[in-house]
């Protein structure tokens, strides 16, 4: 499936914000990832499901670069944003992730202020002119993660003093702040309580008029929930990837359905 | 009995006590393991812990309080006018020990038996020649009463000896034949065991804990005698250090203490950004091959004798400060600002490049300690790693590499060895780091090094010296762990 006929398909499809082809990664000598194609939309929510260790986070860092962070690390093959090679020598994976942003599986809210936590990215890229610019960029930001209202009177408050659920969303608040495209969320709420979640998720698909997410989970129901696609990694293997109804409802792998029955771990 | 006999057979029999002990426990159960209550090497432990320990602590205790009571009570014997004019109580029964041993060694060589030195009289014989015979050389003719007074000493020490190694053997086998006693195979030795064990560990952590009290009550007490004799404003807030041999000496810290602080500076400005900017390397930028050989490297240097930095300081640093700052080798500036090579600046650069490695090790944990999660949000958000580490990392790690630097500072202030080399030994407050000056710990080392008097406040204001660097380096370790402490609770 190329660019073209994806945009030719029909109205429900969107065109394709990402395309990685052939993808292997190596920590090492071990095989993480092991030739991974795959074609991800814009205004989307794809999730990543699959049992712990089959290389999902390994997957979504490649998407912008964090992996070269790891001196081990090695990435192979081509993967697009919007037909451009990130891998490309051209390309400065510190501008990348501008553009990916990405939120942890951990709240990780830096020890500053709420208002100095979100207005982080946009005073190191120089999004904003002035003070009360960047005030505009944090309210917007803080709005779109949902948490405006709970932080609005108290944004020179840590951001560490807030709850796992609104640190969460401040984290998310903060990755929207430097208006990414893309954003890359690796389990965002398996350290949060069912409430926290529900609003992430409410969060999630909100998001979706934007940005294209994609979202690791290792909860199945989270993926039919918030996700339209979804692809399911095994061993490092992406074995199936399609429509989120279609892969919980029909799947076509034999490894796809044992999982999604509980059979694989 | 001698001491280490003494102790020999308490270890044999604490060996016997374990095998009998053993045997015993393994017999009331009728040979069979599963019967007994602990295994049975616990049993043989309880008996031999019971024979030794009592009887070593009291004999540890005995034999150091027999001597001070037998010197007690004997220089008690000694009449107030035998002591003439230039000598002293203790002087004269260093005499007293001296002519005992004398005696004891004359005994061992048959030259006098037993009896006969109890019955010698000064009056009749000449000790001293007598002595000297058997190799003992005393400085002066014998008086009757230090001759009576040794060999009082002699005979209480007999006593004591014998009462000691009795009391100790009873002790010993009285420990050995409870536990025997009690060794059956219901009896909990295992636990008796673990309580044993904890009493001494307690034992070992109090001693460190009291000998650090003893040495605090001591400099306590000899800079009290000390402010006795001098006033302790002119210590504490006079302007002058003039030790003199007339009597009207000015001893104050204040220039001390300024030299010490001025050094300390220094010595902070060169390690605190090389230590840290080392530490930031090694833990964010160096591949694992850089910091597995660049680390233990850095650590080496910590490991080496302040010394070696102080002759370094004299030998290389200071001459080399002296051609530039100075005509030494027709100078290199062409000014003459520094004429020795002892000065401030040298002192301050090697006590500088000694603190790096404390830095940057502290450091280095420090900034470890920030957690993984931190950065890669910064790194998520497009920043770029010198970004990560200023405005995340450092920020983050602040507290923590405030306290290792309050912490180096303390040890800069404490150094002796380096600015005794290479400081300088005249106390003034000056501003230029050229001059040479001095601190607070080489004072203490020539106030208490050579022909000393150790009742003069010349001498005796070292304690009080002393004890302020103590309270002073106390007070920022204080405050640098609970500081370092606070910052670890941060991210547990
Ligand atoms: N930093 C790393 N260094 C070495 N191996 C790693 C590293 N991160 C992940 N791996 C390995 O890569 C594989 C995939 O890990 P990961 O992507 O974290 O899985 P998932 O997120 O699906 O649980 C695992 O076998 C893991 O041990
Ligand atoms: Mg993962």
């Amino acid at each position: 499936m190329n660019q073209m006929t994806a945009l030719e398909k029909d109205v429900e499809t969107q065109k394709t914000k990402i395309a990685a082809k052939n993808v292997n990664v190596y920590y090492g000598e071990s095989h993480a990832i092991k030739d991974v194609n795959v074609e991800i939309e814009d205004n989307t929510v794809t999730a990543f499901i699959g049992p712990s260790g089959c290389g999902k986070s390994t997957f979504l860092r490649c998407l912008n670069r964090m992996n070269d962070t790891i001196d081990i690390c090695r990435v192979t093959g081509d993967i697009e944003i919007d037909g451009e090679d990130i891998y490309d020598s051209r390309v400065d994976p510190v501008q990348l992730r501008a553009k990916v942003g990405m939120v942890f599986q951990k709240p990780n809210p830096f020890p500053k202020s709420i208002y100095d936590n979100v207005a982080y990215g946009p005073r190191i890229h120089g999004l904003a002119a002035n003070k009360a610019e960047l005030d505009e960029i944090v309210e917007k930001s803080l709005r779109r993660g949902a948490i405006w209202d709970e932080v609005k009177d108290r944004l020179d408050a840590p951001g560490t003093g807030l709850s796992g659920g609104q640190q969460q969303r401040l984290c998310i608040a903060r990755a929207v702040a430097t208006e990414p495209e893309v954003l890359l969320m690796d389990e965002p709420c398996s350290a949060l309580d069912p409430i926290a979640t529900a609003q992430i998720e409410e969060l999630i698909d909100e998001l979706r008029d934007s940005y294209s997410v994609v979202i690791v989970t290792h909860s199945m129901q989270q993926a039919a929930r918030v996700s339209q696609k979804t692809a399911f990694f095994h061993l490092g293997n992406l074995v199936e990837f399609g429509a989120t109804g279609q892969i919980f409802t029909n799947p076509e792998d034999p490894r796809t359905e044992s999982y999604i029955t509980g059979r694989i771990g | 009995m001698p001491t280490l006999w003494l102790v020999f057979t308490l270890i044999a029999l604490a060996a016997l006590g374990f095998v009998l002990g053993r045997q015993r426990a393994l017999a009331s159960a009728g040979g069979d393991v599963k019967l007994l209550h602990s295994l049975p090497a616990y049993y043989g432990h309880n008996v031999a812990l019971s024979a030794i320990v009592p009887a070593i602590a009291v004999l540890a205790i005995w034999s150091l309080a027999q001597p001070m009571m037998i010197e007690s009570r004997v220089a008690a014997m000694i009449p107030a006018e035998s002591i003439a004019e230039n000598t002293t109580v203790s002087l004269v029964m260093s005499d007293v020990r001296r002519l005992a041993e004398g005696l004891d060694q004359a005994v061992e060589a048959g030259v006098l038996d037993a009896a006969g030195a109890n019955a010698l009289e000064a009056q009749t014989i000449d000790v001293r020649a007598l002595l000297a015979q058997v190799g003992v050389a005393l400085g002066s003719e014998v008086s009757p009463e230090v001759l009576a007074a040794a060999q009082r000493y002699r005979s209480l020490t007999a006593t004591g000896s014998i009462l000691k190694t009795v009391v100790v053997l009873l002790l010993s086998l009285g420990g050995f034949a409870w536990a025997y006693g009690r060794t059956h195979k219901d009896f909990r030795a295992r636990n008796v065991v673990e309580q044993g064990i904890m009493a001494l560990l307690i034992l070992a952590a109090s001693l460190a804990i009291l000998t650090t009290v003893g040495i605090v009550f001591s400099m306590l007490f000899e800079s009290l005698n000390f402010f006795g004799l001098h006033s302790w404003s002119d210590f504490f807030f006079g302007s002058t250090w003039a030790p003199n041999f007339r009597g009207d000496s000015e001893l104050s810290i204040l220039p001390l203490l300024w030299g010490t602080l001025y050094i300390s500076l220094i010595a902070l400005l060169v390690a605190v950004p090389v230590g840290l900017f080392a530490a930031i390397y090694l833990s964010e930028y160096a591949s694992g091959a850089v910091r597995s050989f660049a680390k233990p490297l850095l650590e080496i240097l910590a490991g080496i004798p302040t010394i070696v930095y102080g002759l370094f300081a004299l030998l290389t640093v200071g001459p080399m400060l002296v051609r530039i700052f100075g005509q030494g080798e027709d100078g290199l500036l062409g000014v003459e600002w520094m004429s020795g090579a002892t000065s401030v600046l040298t002192a301050g650069l090697v006590m500088g490049i000694m603190l790096i490695p404390f830095v940057s090790s502290l450091s280095d944990d420090i900034i470890n300690a920030v957690p993984q999660s931190m950065r890669d949000g910064s790194l998520g958000l497009g920043a770029t790693k010198s970004e990560t580490i200023r405005q995340v990392v450092l920020p983050a790690a602040l507290p923590g590499i405030v306290g290792a630097i309050l912490l180096a500072a303390s040890r800069a202030i404490g150094e002796t060895m380096i600015v005794v080399m290479g400081a300088g030994a005249i106390a003034k407050f000056s501003l230029n780091p050229l001059e040479s000056m001095t601190t607070i710990t080489t004072r203490i080392v020539s106030q208490l090094t050579g022909d000393t008097d150790f009742a003069s406040p010349e001498t005796l204001v070292a304690f009080a010296l002393g004890l302020t660097l103590f309270v002073l380096t106390l007070g920022l370790n204080v405050l640098a762990l609970y500081i370092v402490r606070k910052y670890r609770e941060q991210y547990d």
